[in-house]
């Protein structure tokens, strides 16, 4: 039993971090539309953003803060100067330009920082942790995960920003009608899902090393984790990234071992998605022929 | 409609401007320059490992600065193959076809290799010194080509399981283990290290996946197997997450690290040198952060070379050391061919590697090579970390 | 067919034909890969370009004819041509049995689907029950085929000739299957599939059969990329190839069928051009090579192509 326990509560640390990272790709595509497949290497970089930082002396959270708002501005600059072009284009061409960002932002990260893995540190205190279970760094960041998810929901609920990006993700015409500025909808859109993305980044770095690679296991998981949620849902994306982590681990120690249990963790997703195209929460769309 | 033709032409054109072949001097000799060529994973999963091509090409360039090699310059060609197999069938055969080297030189990986092996035996070019330490690159019956340079892991492995039947007959096993080529060939050898009481001694197995963010659940099953012994086979990062995970977790079994992960810089530092005491592994170069050789003539001189000439590169990484070391085991071949350059004498002064020492290996530790022995550093030491620095005790073992 | 089109096709073979004994076996080897990636990036192309079902794991169809191939002429001596056929069947059935389920999903939900075949398969290559068959991490290595008939070519311009011919036979097959009844359910599917079913098309028959086809095609081009390559290893399919496939046909032209041959060029030597100008970052150059490729050619190369020319026909004055 002791063993079961261990197994799900180290499950949700691992959900809780694709549970980070999927709510920044449910961001984007509730503002825009798109999946972008580059979101995991801007959490990455900006993580390594943050690190410089802290090693010139930073304190820890004025870092992070410092650290986020970059971010932002990271991620409007490029919806502006990268995406711009391509917003006419076929969605797959788009996609191309995420995988371009993709291994241009890794490129250019491993090449400034090398390779070797670097420790990043934890905020969190020693006490708040489950004994053998958690560590105090798990637990806090699946405390700020929720926090984030918090702020996202009252966001897009009450505010009437939130509510223009909605718009504008939905049907830009309209918006543009009503007098939103879709284009700079979208280029905030972009900048809040590059700041969840870099919260993420600083929230998982402690758990598993910083290095460039450090996203590129967590952005499938966290796919999964926002599909089997419901794409336009964050709080379905948090609950997926849970769900995905524990399934993974059981499976992994009790079903079918370790050799098979990423195939299989796969295969029950999808069928998941079969038997409910829209994940556990996302709104059913019913299109008018 | 000539455009498609004139794009494809275009195209085409386009690749193939490569840099012209070598004039009529001995292939991968031009005038009083020697050509050598190496293939590494600059990029893709494996890309931690980019740095020892750039350490190697570093260190090349020292030897030129110091006058070369009896009075040739050294020039390393150097391709990226992102740990992919196809695409270093392609680079080897670019190097080879293309650019005419006189051989390649420690190209990295297991299925790299393995890929490759059969053309370059074929070609009858050099294929030393491989970045791997798979047992299958010590053949000269069937692959006299192809060498091998480090202790390769199965007798690591033994030296493991031996120190345990000695140490810890009753033992309860766990063993961590990369889902690969080099993952597979320790657990090989450490269970036929451990003979008929491997399967009553090893009481869980994990594996994982270098994509895998974290092997938490895994040493969660470990430890839930109620193993007191640990065989930890990972690569840096996860090995640093498994120490800190056993930790958290409690559990303080007897901990062996392979020796791909002993590096105080790239793992024991980052998983917490207090949580590391006790842990065992094998040695056969110094490591750069051990304060043990604070003072070590060898290695200042390697901080030094770093500093000159590969002053990006990470002085807290291991591999840098490695690169530098196996470097210099290529430059003694070439010392050793003298005038005759050519690929056959280059590989009969390969196996010809006699007590030949350098600085940066662990005293006692000599490369010995001969015709009917393809594998030049055979010896290793034990050591264990007691929270500052790696302690050797017993003999160097191996030959 | 028009007629210039014609001309050019001719030229280009004529070419084709000829550069084996100009060239040295390196960029022999190197033109018989592209052609080998031009009959995965066809397949993909049907399913993704004229099918309008994405597909970010056709990596798996080429992993497992590539597998194919070397099982059977490993374990089993099976001539290297033979094993086409059945690498082509195989797949054909994986592909179709894949498809089935898909149809439930679309757009992105396909995209995960598929993703996670191209991510698991490498995996199930390396399971130990069936390591006796795919040798496990270790791969299997086998040996290229020597010219018939004793033929006065090398292995090199052997396998070239073998592969151009194959090439050109599925490319007929493609084209013939594209242009007719088939091709238009398929863009019908894609671009209406409401107003498609209304109208009598079998949706969900030709998008599994379009799932197989493709994956047929994919499949026969690993089983030749195998024989080039000559070895197979999980680490040789993992998830970027199948993204390096996407790629392709994107950059080549979606829903062309030239596309798939500009982009095999592009995925074949655009990296080691990229090689070339950075050791430091090769990669970020590839990203900026594709960024300006996508912002000049939306419509891939294939596409520039086409609007360049009906621009140039509207100049002409009209007969």
């Amino acid at each position: 039993m002791d063993a079961f326990l261990h197994q799900v509560l180290a499950g949700l640390a691992t959900g809780g971090i694709y549970a980070s990272l999927a709510l920044a790709l449910v961001m984007i595509y509730q503002a825009t539309h798109h999946v972008n497949f580059a979101q995991g290497a801007m959490g990455m970089c900006c993580t390594y953003v943050a690190w410089s930082l802290i090693n010139a002396g930073m304190p820890y959270w004025a870092a992070f803060v410092l650290t986020v708002l970059i971010a932002f501005v990271f991620g409007v600059l490029i919806e502006r100067l990268v995406i711009r072009p391509v917003e006419n284009s076929p969605i797959l061409a788009v996609v191309v330009v995420f995988i371009a960002l993709l291994v241009i932002i890794t490129s250019i990260t491993g090449w400034i920082y090398s390779y070797t893995i670097k420790t990043f540190p934890s905020p969190f205190p020693d006490q708040i942790g489950l004994g053998r279970y958690m560590s105090p760094h798990q637990v806090g960041a699946i405390g700020v995960t929720l926090v984030v998810l918090l702020l996202l929901y009252l966001f897009f609920r009450f505010t009437p920003l939130g509510l223009a990006m909605r718009a504008a993700a939905q049907n830009p015409e309209s918006s543009r009608l009503v007098g939103i500025r879709v284009g700079w909808m979208l280029a905030l859109g972009w900048g809040l899902a590059a700041a969840i993305g870099s919260v993420a980044g600083i929230m998982i770095a402690p758990s598993v090393y910083l290095d460039p690679n450090m996203m590129a296991g967590v952005l499938l998981y966290a796919f999964a984790a926002a599909l089997v949620g419901g794409i336009d849902n964050p709080a379905g994306a948090v609950f997926g990234g849970f769900l995905v982590g524990v399934l993974e681990n059981v499976l992994g120690a009790y079903v079918i071992g370790n050799e098979l249990k990423l195939a299989v963790a796969l295969v029950l997703i999808v069928g998941v998605l079969v038997v409910r195209p829209s994940g556990f929460f996302g709104k059913v769309h019913v299109t008018r022929v | 409609m000539k455009f498609k033709l004139v794009t494809i032409t275009a195209l085409l054109a386009a690749a193939f401007a490569s840099p012209a072949a070598l004039a009529k001097d001995p292939v991968g000799i031009a005038g009083k320059e020697i050509l050598l060529g190496n293939i590494n994973p600059y990029s893709g999963p494996a890309s931690a490992y980019g740095t020892i091509g750039r350490a190697i090409a570093a260190y090349f360039k020292k030897v030129n600065d110091e006058g070369g090699v009896n009075g040739r310059m050294l020039n390393m060609v150097s391709y990226d193959d992102s740990y992919s197999p196809p695409k270093t069938v392609e680079m080897a055969r670019k190097l080879v076809e293309q650019d005419n080297v006189l051989l390649i030189f420690q190209s990295l990986g297991t299925p790299p290799n393995t890929a490759i092996q059969k053309y370059m035996n074929a070609k009858k070019v050099p294929q030393l010194f491989v970045a791997t330490g798979a047992t299958k690159w010590n053949d000269p019956k069937h692959f006299p080509w192809t060498m091998g340079w480090q202790p390769n892991y199965q007798t690591e492995a033994r030296i493991y399981a031996a120190d345990i039947l000695k140490n810890h007959p009753n033992a309860k096993i766990a063993i961590l283990y990369q889902n690969d080529d080099y993952g597979k060939d320790y657990v090989k050898g450490f269970k036929d290290g451990l003979g008929a009481k491997a399967s009553s001694m090893i009481v869980k197995e994990a594996s994982y996946e270098v994509t895998d963010p974290t092997v938490d659940s895994q040493m969660a099953q470990l430890q839930a197997s109620g193993a007191d012994t640990f065989f930890n086979v990972t690569t840096p990062k996860f090995a640093a997450q498994a120490i800190r995970k056993a930790w958290d977790s409690g559990w303080k079994p007897v901990h062996y690290l392979n020796n791909v992960s002993a590096s105080i810089g790239s793992v024991i530092t980052p998983a917490g040198k207090d949580k590391s005491v006790g842990i065992i592994t094998t040695a056969y170069f110094k490591d750069p952060d051990d304060p043990e050789w604070k003072n070590d003539k060898a290695v200042l001189d390697w901080v030094a070379f770093m500093k000159k000439y590969y002053p990006e590169g990470n002085l807290h990484d291991g591999s840098n050391m490695y690169g530098y070391t196996v470097a210099q085991t290529m430059v003694q071949v070439i010392k050793q061919c003298g005038n005759d350059l050519s690929r056959a004498n280059v590989m009969k002064q390969a196996a010809n590697l006699k007590n030949f020492e350098i600085p940066t290996l662990l005293p006692g530790i000599k490369i010995n090579t001969s015709p009917t022995d393809f594998a030049p550093i055979e010896s290793v030491q034990l050591a264990k970390f007691d929270g500052n620095t790696w302690v050797r005790y017993g003999a160097v073992m191996g030959k | 067919m028009r007629k210039s089109p014609l001309i050019a096709l001719v030229v280009a073979l004529a070419a084709a034909g000829v550069a084996p004994f100009f060239l040295t076996n390196y960029h022999v080897f190197q033109l018989t890969l592209v052609m080998v990636y031009s009959i995965a990036l066809l397949g993909l192309n049907m399913l993704t370009g004229y099918n309008g079902q994405i597909s970010l794991g056709h990596g798996a169809f080429y992993a497992i004819g590539a597998y194919c191939t070397a099982i059977l002429m490993d374990h089993y001596g099976v001539p290297y041509w033979a094993t086409l056929p059945v690498a082509g069947a195989v797949c054909l059935l994986v592909g179709f049995l894949f498809g089935l389920p898909a149809l439930r999903l679309e757009g992105l939900y396909l995209a995960l689907a598929t993703f996670a075949l191209g991510v698991s398969l490498p995996q199930l290559l390396k399971y130990h029950h069936l390591e006796e068959w795919t040798g496990g991490v270790q791969g299997i290595t086998i040996s290229k085929p020597d010219p018939p008939f004793g033929l006065p070519l090398d292995q090199d311009q052997w396998l070239y000739f073998f592969t151009l011919a194959v090439m050109l036979l599925m490319f007929a097959i493609a084209w013939n299957l594209l242009r007719g009844r088939v091709g238009l359910a398929m863009r019908a599917i894609r671009d209406q599939h409401v107003a498609a079913e209304a109208m009598g098309v079998n949706s969900a028959l030709y998008k599994s059969l379009t799932f197989g086809v493709s994956a047929m095609f994919t499949g026969i081009a690993g089983a030749l990329g195998a024989i080039a390559i000559q070895f197979v290893a999980p680490d040789s399919f993992d998830i970027f190839l199948s993204i390096i496939f996407l790629v392709g046909i994107v950059i080549g032209g979606l829903a062309s069928i030239p596309g798939a041959i500009y982009g095999a060029l592009f995925i074949q030597f655009v990296p080691n051009i990229a090689d070339e100008i950075s050791k430091a970052a090769p990669w970020a150059i590839f990203g900026l090579f594709l960024i300006g490729f996508v912002y000049a050619m939306p419509m891939g190369v294939a596409g520039a192509i086409r609007m360049a020319a009906a621009r140039l026909q509207r100049r002409k004055p009209s007969p």
